[in-house]
């Protein structure tokens, strides 16, 4: 996170198996230099992408997440992409409710054999990031009961 | 949890990993994550010291699950699987953090950011291992037919493979002959032997074979169950002529008095008949009756072919039959459709009298063809004087199809050869790019460039007939900047052949679908693996050879054609198939039967059992995409291998350093 | 003082309907009555803070909590409570999820202070007047508890032992708690008591292959009764909700409000309602899913009507995700 006041953007990445996955290790071989903010979790299908997946990873803290897939047409199971699109529309539209900037969440394509996209989908978004600033979602909900500390502290006494 | 012991090991991969990635740090800090009970750094884990290291501690130290963080997995995940095979654990405890591609080389210039990540990744690893399960993978038996789906030069190869092997195939052709395209060459490249010469017995050999049944004039209307037991429907069009009864003699079509004209194997250059065979070698040998232009179809009155037949082997009456085929597996060999070059208007095609297509050159200098082999223009006498020949037309065009269609090239050197062979005639080739790239191919364009045809570098912008000067009158003028001496040139010739491209059958997109296999950006069939695994598809016991992956000449087709029945054949000798267990599945005892998940699958592995209210997958048509398992809204589809529980855990662990939320209950701050 | 079990009932932020749902059990309230020693009600019965104050720890056998916390008086008597009982129940889909005092985390403190006591039409305030936590009379000073920015459950608060779904929980799933706390078969504490299927397993209408061109309101259609509502385009949040009810909603025409909750090991309902919603939507291109959305309104109020608390996100980003400044402790006062 923020380390000597630069924010560095932590992404949790989804990529299915076939395309962008394979993208990212195109970028690999390639050396394609890209920042170090996205990590990235294999799914087989964007299909496979479970809204609570994202909603998740915001809550654990990332201040983003990228969600990328086999372009329209090219998916390896034939449509799951389409199943992630109109999914991702619904999705978009509830965290747009929670106020949530469109940035932090974003839907993108990759083939195998673009490795350079990749990198450079990875790039754009952290500077999107950056430019936002720290997502850090639990802040959003502060501890406001003034009887916790002193229930916890009775809870200790309990044990002792 | 408590019994759970993870085995970590972080490959150096010599400098490729430990030059960017803190390698020593990474292994040191894993022993921090849950129940991590080893974590080691080495120079090479795939090496066999590597793999011995993990057998070892598998055996010494109880590991339960281990965690690799090294390259991709989709480079060394077989490799440690088996490694933990060996030792006797499940290879699905194992799981891959891929901290050389998605990390060290991407970061060459973050050291700290490149460690932080492969640390990420290796929790990442560590949380989702806990929640894998021992997995088998699914063993399902192999029918040995096999069924082939289009019978030009791929397909045959294909069965006469499979067939010569002593395996029964069923060899499906739309067209009342198989042969497809090759059957309407003249001549091959670069070879220049005849087509018919060379393809004929192969048609004869798989017209004849004991192992194959031909089903000419017949198409798949609908695929069901997956590899090994595919049922599959096809509809038998009515030919109306009784097989059994008919020699094949000639009679009917002789006497036949409606003319037709030919725009399948003619490519609309010749007539043939109502009741007609499309070309003499055509196999089977029997007619069919076109009934859309058969006089008896169309008025009720004429039957003369029924009068005149020796065996009356006619039949008014017949009607489309459907046959159920059993097969283990399936060859798609559908080939493709020609660029129809009317979509291309500046270049006159179907406007201009003398501009033909490839396809109808072919035609006309086939010596079975409608002028006998002779090159004369439209008007069925005059000899052409000079030729142009356009390259990529439909081909590497942004407005048309941007793709190479890879035969272009070359059959326009065969046509080069043949107008002056014929003709005496100057030809004139218009190329973008010469692309002669097989055994043998670059000597056949040095022997064409010796012969003395002229080569234009340029992408024609028009072919017009509005003449400039005298002797463009009564010309063609192909209008081209020619790049390499950076001029706008005007060529008048008699004579212009369009080298139409390549395109995927019209119903490419249906016929995909229907057997499962995808169509890519271009709408050719999606390979398994674009270099790997070039015939096989997403959908196990699915094959494409030839054309319909791609555009492709004769040797590629054969060789596709034959590597498809290689593959097929090694399945059917194993008799039973594994398939990999990353697979959905219902609990039938929660499913509320919604239904959400029903029109999920691409596979229709999804069925809704009435009685019981619920839905149900079938495994072995699974092919573990996951898009059921995250539609389902109650949360009861388990996807093997990608469980809620594991991507959930995976992702707690990828953001072990930065979470802050309160894992549960209230977190304590002060007010 | 008896040997029968102690029970409370108490409710926090909640309409009273919880309460109702309890005297709803008819000729079976006696059934309670007798079964148990009412030590705490204040619906129903006269008790004082300083009553429960006065017990013993634990000397509360079961304590009925409905409503959500969402001020300083609901989280002290969540803590007391929890602190005097042995078993606490979040009865109900207030304490459980948040419910529909929940749906107030889609704003906040300042906006909805501004719009109830000054902009809503409704509101007729030529004093402004806005209520203080303070207010210092002849008499003496009167104080407000504190109101929170963010709605939380029960369990937000406190270690809940049951979860009681429901707006209100249905007779029969009281019926079904009480009897087990009665004969002490209870299950594993943290156990929502109820049903482990979804609201379709007992919905009798038939169910299609899921696919809608677009959504239709209530008021747009008049549903056929026998056909599933989602297949008619209508929103039913019964795909993602914990069965129970008997599918009370459908089987009068109206898609279930999902106020059950989610089902057994959902994190978040209205994620599986994105993904179960966004499943049927019969469209390939971008513009054509968000020419079908722009037929369902304010999908995040459908998909967290009864549970944005206990949601993942469990509210709406304060000052729209940008630096935020910090949430002052001391709220109602201008």
């Amino acid at each position: 996170m923020s380390q000597n006041g630069t924010f560095k953007p932590v992404l949790v990445g989804f990529l299915c198996n076939w395309c962008s996955y394979r993208a990212a290790d195109l970028a690999g071989t390639s050396r394609m230099g890209y920042p170090a903010t996205l990590r990235d979790i294999r799914i087989m299908c964007t299909g496979r992408l479970d809204p609570t997946f994202v909603l998740r990873a915001l809550q654990q803290g990332a201040d983003g997440v990228l969600v990328m897939g086999c372009h329209p047409g090219q998916c390896h199971y034939q449509e799951g992409n389409y199943k992630a699109i109109r999914r991702f529309a619904l999705l978009k539209r509830v965290l747009r409710q929670m106020g949530l900037e469109d940035a932090r969440v974003q839907l993108h394509w990759a083939s195998a054999a673009q490795g350079v996209l990749f990198a450079q989908t990875v790039a754009q978004m952290t500077e999107q990031i950056k430019a936002l600033g720290p997502l850090d979602w639990p802040r959003h909900w502060p501890d406001e009961d003034p009887f916790a500390r002193i229930a916890l502290a009775m809870q200790e006494d309990a044990h002792e | 949890m408590s019994d759970k012991r993870v085995g970590v090991y972080v490959c150096h991969c010599g400098h490729n990993i430990a030059g960017t990635v803190d390698v020593e740090h990474v292994a040191e800090w894993a022993w921090g994550l849950p129940n991590v009970a080893v974590s080691r750094d080495c120079q090479f884990m795939c090496a066999s010291l590597g793999q011995d290291m993990i057998e070892e501690d598998i055996r010494e130290h109880g590991l339960t699950h281990i965690v690799v963080a090294s390259c991709s997995p989709h480079m060394h995940e077989k490799t440690f699987r088996g490694a933990c095979e060996r030792a006797g654990l499940n290879p699905y405890l194992f799981e891959m953090a891929n901290i050389r591609e998605h990390a060290s080389w991407v970061h060459p210039h973050d050291k700290d950011g490149a460690t932080d990540k492969a640390k990420a990744l290796v929790s990442a690893a560590v949380h989702r291992v806990l929640q894998q399960q021992p997995l088998e993978p699914l063993q399902v038996d192999i029918r040995p037919e096999t069924l082939v789906v289009g019978g030009g030069i791929a397909g045959i190869q294909a069965a006469l493979e499979i067939a010569d092997a002593g395996f029964p195939v069923y060899l499906v052709e739309r067209e009342p002959s198989i042969g497809g395209h090759m059957a309407q060459f003249d001549k091959t490249f670069p070879t220049l032997d005849c087509a018919a010469c060379i393809l004929t017995p192969k048609m004869f050999d798989a017209g004849a074979h004991p192992n194959i049944t031909l089903l000419t004039y017949s198409e798949v209307e609908q695929v069901d169950g997956y590899v090994g037991n595919f049922t599959v429907r096809v509809r038998r069009k009515a030919r109306h002529v009784d097989e059994s009864l008919c020699t094949g003699c000639g009679t009917c079509w002789e006497k036949c008095p409606k003319k037709v004209i030919d725009t399948v194997f003619e490519a609309g250059m010749g007539y043939r008949t109502a009741i007609y065979r499309p070309f003499p070698q055509a196999v089977p040998k029997y007619p069919v009756i076109d009934t859309e232009n058969c006089t008896y179809y169309q008025t009720g009155k004429c039957k003369i072919c029924e009068k005149f037949c020796p065996t009356e082997a006619i039949r008014f009456d017949m009607e489309d039959e459907y046959v159920d085929l059993e097969v283990g597996n399936i060859v798609l060999a559908t080939g493709y459709d020609i660029f129809d070059a009317r979509r291309i208007p500046q270049y006159g095609y179907g406007r201009l009298a003398n501009v033909f297509t490839s396809l109808e050159f072919e035609r006309l200098t086939n010596a079975a063809g409608p002028t006998e082999g002779k090159v004369v223009l439209r008007d069925g006498v005059t000899e052409p004087r000079s030729v142009a020949i356009i390259h990529c037309v439909g081909s590497r065009d942004k407005n048309t199809n941007e793709y190479c269609s890879a035969i272009c090239c070359m059959s326009s050197l065969k046509f080069d050869h043949l107008v002056m062979e014929k003709t005496g005639a100057q030809v004139y080739n218009f190329y973008i790019d010469m692309r002669p790239i097989h055994k043998g191919y670059e000597e056949f364009y040095h022997r064409i460039l010796d012969e003395g045809t002229q080569f234009i570098r340029g992408r024609v912008a028009e072919i017009t007939d509005a003449a400039h000067s005298p002797e463009e009158e009564g010309k063609l003028i192909v209008i081209a900047e020619d790049t390499l001496i950076g001029r706008q040139r005007r060529v008048p010739v008699d004579m212009v052949i369009l080298a139409a491209g390549l395109e995927p059958r019209a119903d490419a997109q249906g016929v995909a679908h229907m057997f499962g296999v995808g169509c890519g950006d271009s709408g050719f069939f999606t390979e398994r693996h674009p270099k790997l695994d070039p015939v096989a598809t997403m959908t196990e016991g699915v094959y494409i050879a030839g054309a319909c992956q791609g555009p492709k000449d004769i040797p590629d087709s054969v060789a596709q054609g034959a590597a498809a029945a290689a593959r097929i054949l090694g399945v059917i000798f194993r008799k039973q198939v594994a398939l990999e267990p990353i697979r959905a599945s219902i609990d039938e005892s929660r499913c509320s039967g919604c239904r959400i998940c029903n029109t999920m699958c691409p596979y229709n592995a999804i069925s809704f059992i009435e009685e019981l209210s619920v839905s149900r997958v079938n495994p072995a048509l699974c092919k573990g995409c996951g898009t059921c398992v995250a539609a389902c809204p109650s949360q009861i589809i388990t996807g093997a291998h990608f469980t809620f529980e594991q991507i959930m855990a995976e992702i707690d662990g990828i953001l072990v350093d930065v979470h802050t939320a309160p894992p549960e209950h209230t977190a304590v701050e002060a007010v | 003082m008896s040997d029968k079990p102690k029970l409370a009932q108490y409710w926090a932020s909640s309409c009273g309907g919880c309460e109702i749902a309890v005297l709803g059990l008819h000729e079976k309230i006696l059934d309670v009555a007798g079964a148990f020693e009412i030590v705490f009600w204040p619906c129903v019965m006269d008790f004082k803070y300083a009553d429960v104050e006065a017990m013993a720890d634990g000397a509360i056998d079961v304590c009925l909590f409905n409503g959500a916390i969402r001020n300083d008086e609901n989280a002290h008597l969540a803590h007391l409570l929890r602190r005097k009982s042995k078993v606490l129940v979040a009865f109900g889909a207030c304490a459980y999820g948040g419910s529909m005092p929940g749906l107030a985390n889609f704003t906040d403190r300042e906006a909805m202070f501004d719009w109830i006591y000054f902009h809503s039409p409704s509101t007729e305030n030529p004093g402004n007047v806005r209520p203080e936590m303070r207010t210092t009379m002849p008499e003496g000073d009167l104080r407000l508890p504190r109101f929170w920015n963010t709605v939380k459950t029960l369990e937000q608060i406190v270690p809940v032992d049951y979860f009681l779904p429901g707006c209100p929980p249905e007779a029969g799933s009281i019926e079904i708690a009480i009897n087990a706390i009665v004969s002490g078969q209870l299950p594993p504490p943290g156990s929502v008591i109820g049903s482990d299927t979804t609201v379709c397993d007992e919905c009798p209408r038939e169910k299609l292959n899921k696919k809608v061109k677009r959504f239709y309101r209530p008021h747009e259609i008049i549903p056929d009764p026998n056909i599933c509502l989602l297949d008619q385009g209508l929103f039913c949040a019964g795909i993602a909700t914990r069965a129970g009810c008997n599918a009370r909603c459908p089987q009068v025409d109206l898609g279930c409000r999902g106020c059950y909750g989610p089902n057994e090991g959902v994190y978040d309902q209205g994620a599986k309602l994105i993904a179960g919603i966004g499943s049927m939507i019969d469209a390939d291109t971008v513009e054509e899913v968000e020419a079908i959305l722009d037929t369902l309104p304010d999908p995040a109020g459908y998909f967290y009507r009864f549970h944005l608390p206990q949601s993942l996100l469990r509210r709406k980003a304060l000052g729209n995700g940008k630096k935020q400044p910090k949430t002052e402790p001391v709220a109602a006062t201008r």
